[in-house]
């Protein structure tokens, strides 16, 4: 018989903790996938995030550091400038990267660290239960916006990727979503083209994925899937932001 | 090799390049920014690297990344951006990584100014960031002394896998005295770095550079371990130096810049027949207790003094170590203020008259 499904190389076989219905779970394979297909798990390094992915370094099966809130850039760049022929990514969730981590992001991408940088938006904060994230959506309710969020009082939806596209040291980004298969493998061919970038050495490259969090927004995984299409991609249009050739 | 004159900044860095430090990444400050610039001009020129970074914060985990991936390597800083780096530095303490911090410490709180200062000992010595952790924290007071501990430094860091912070002050910083690039007179036997995140070939187990012990059980044995080599520390790597104590009534306790002052004082106070001793910590972290103890149980010691720039941070440490065997005195400046030798005998004499006679 032959084999047609199996865990990529690239995952440990420790369980998720992840909630049920929660795309973390996808991403994850999806950035082991293209590990594997690239060859390169024995020579890269990731580095996670403070957030849900924390755990990360337990599912990805290659060396890993696990960095400070926010700071996972930074650490990456330490690596990367000690190590410049590994492969160096790092995991990163929307408090982690788009608050806290807004300068390690900014100076990164504008150093041009070639390093690959997944960003996970699911538009709130999921380990510490349900707080309003920089890329919560106008009128979205979370336990620190619980009348929904006003721009008057929080401010506007942060959208990274366009941001982080102005800079010259920045060599790919693309907005990517996991809401159905189509996307799922969309997201697939950026998270690997993102590693190609940094193997060509050409410098900073990011894949924002849109994700669920089913547990803090309220909703069945399905529900959720959908609510992501309708209210997110709107927001967060999908797409290539930069690209050198 | 024959001295050159240098500066106190550029000495550390180049010390720093000697004793095979590659990587450094910085924030400018003042009273350090000649060590940043000296990194960034030399590194180059040995296969190294050197990095601006955007902020403190930034720099200090570049060096934990760097750190984790096996390498030698240095940042340095002043006191409002060493409070900064706290963060970084409680991480990589609980990671347990090797790597050099230099303070060159200015006055304080806040902003403060930039004149020469001891009132980070606090800070430096007592952990400094979140958690159950200690830094080595070695205070030289010449620019040689200070050459000789970065090299030693980065061999204390990597032996037991601990951050180790170098604690100066702006006017060593800023000085130039004559100094040599010497081999260390001990050689260490350095464990190799096979925890380090290389790339999983499967010829070790995973390598997970990481702080985080979830189950408070696990926790507390990792924070024992921890203090399990605290131990073997505070056993081998103790410093002090001890200057005319034998027949001395009245012994100061000074570090770095200001224990060069205080053996100005002491010369002045001979000529005066007062006979005044020094204990210098060369380590304020392991304090060296135990030569307080000693001392303070010899007869013709009357009392001790701390003399520090700042309104009194490492006398409770010569407190705790005299452990109410002899009064324990203190006199300071702060702010960036550098202590007066007149002052400080005018003190000694106070005591002298006031309590012992």
């Amino acid at each position: 018989m032959t084999k047609v499904f199996t865990r990529p190389k690239s995952l440990t076989d420790k369980p998720f903790h992840y909630c049920p219905g929660c795309t973390h779970g996808i991403v994850h394979r999806l950035v082991a996938e293209a590990i594997d297909e690239l060859d390169i798990r024995e020579r890269t390094i990731g580095v996670a995030p403070v957030g849900c992915a924390v755990f990360a370094y337990e599912y990805f099966n290659c060396d890993m550091q696990e960095a400070a809130h926010g700071r996972a850039p930074a650490v990456a760049t330490g690596i990367k400038r000690v190590l410049p022929d590994r492969v160096v990514f790092t995991y990163q969730g929307d408090g982690d990267l788009a608050a806290i981590g807004t300068a390690e992001i900014v100076h990164a991408a504008t150093r041009g660290e070639n390093i690959t940088v997944i960003f996970i938006n699911n538009a709130i904060y999921g380990m510490t239960g349900g707080q309003m994230a920089p890329t919560t959506l106008i009128g979205q309710v979370t336990t620190t916006t619980p009348y929904g969020r006003d721009p008057g009082k929080a401010g506007y939806p942060i959208r990274m990727s366009e941001m982080l596209a102005t800079l010259e040291g920045v060599a790919y980004i693309e907005r990517v979503s996991i809401h159905d298969i189509k996307h799922i493998n969309q997201a697939k061919r950026a998270i690997k083209k993102a590693f190609e970038t940094q193997l060509a050495g050409k410098g900073f490259s990011m894949v924002e994925v849109l994700s669920t969090c089913p547990t803090n927004w309220g909703m069945t995984p399905v529900e959720a899937l959908k609510w992501l299409e309708r209210n997110m991609i709107p927001c967060y249009p999908l797409g290539v932001k930069k690209e050198v050739k | 090799m024959s001295k050159v004159l240098m500066k106190g900044n550029e000495a550390i860095a180049e010390a720093a390049i000697q004793a095979g430090c590659r990587y450094f990444f910085g924030y400018p400050i003042t009273p350090q920014n000649e060590i940043p610039a000296y990194m960034a001009k030399r590194l180059p020129e040995v296969g190294g690297c050197f990095i601006q970074a955007e902020s403190e914060v930034s720099a200090i985990n570049m060096v934990y990344g760097a750190a984790g991936a096996g390498a030698r390597v240095m940042t340095s800083s002043s006191s409002p951006g060493i409070s900064l780096k706290q963060e970084g530095l409680s991480y990589i303490a609980g990671a347990e990584l090797p790597c050099v911090v230099v303070n060159m410490v200015r006055g304080g709180p806040g902003l403060g100014g930039i004149q020469p200062a001891q009132s980070d000992y606090f800070q430096a010595t007592k952990g400094g960031g979140h958690g159950d952790y200690h830094l080595v924290v070695l205070a030289p007071s010449t620019i040689q002394e200070a050459v000789d501990l970065v090299m030693e430094g980065f061999d204390i860091a990597d032996q037991y896998r601990n951050p180790v912070m170098i604690l100066g002050d702006g006017m060593l910083g800023q000085m130039m005295e004559p100094v040599e690039f010497r081999p260390l007179s001990s050689k260490r036997e350095l464990p190799p770095k096979t925890w380090a995140t290389t790339g999983y070939t499967g010829d070790r187990p995973r390598n997970i550079i990481n702080s985080l012990y979830i189950d408070p059980q696990v926790l507390e044995e990792h924070v024992k371990k921890i203090y399990q080599k605290y131990e073997e520390i505070k056993k081998n790597e103790v410093k002090v130096e001890c200057y005319n104590c034998e027949d001395a009534e009245i012994i100061v306790a000074a570090y770095g810049t200001t224990a060069r002052i205080v053996k100005s004082v002491i010369q002045k106070a001979k000529q005066e027949g007062i006979n005044v001793g020094l204990i210098r910590p060369i380590t304020l972290w392991p304090f060296p207790t135990s030569t307080f103890e000693e001392w303070a149980q010899r007869e013709h010691i009357k009392a001790f003094m701390a003399v520090e720039m700042s309104m009194g941070q490492m006398v409770e440490d010569v407190r705790l170590s005299v452990n109410g065997k002899k009064p324990v005195f203190f006199y300071g400046r702060t702010g960036g203020m550098v202590p007066e030798p007149n002052a400080i005998l005018a003190e000694i004499k106070k005591v002298i008259g006031g309590v012992l006679r």
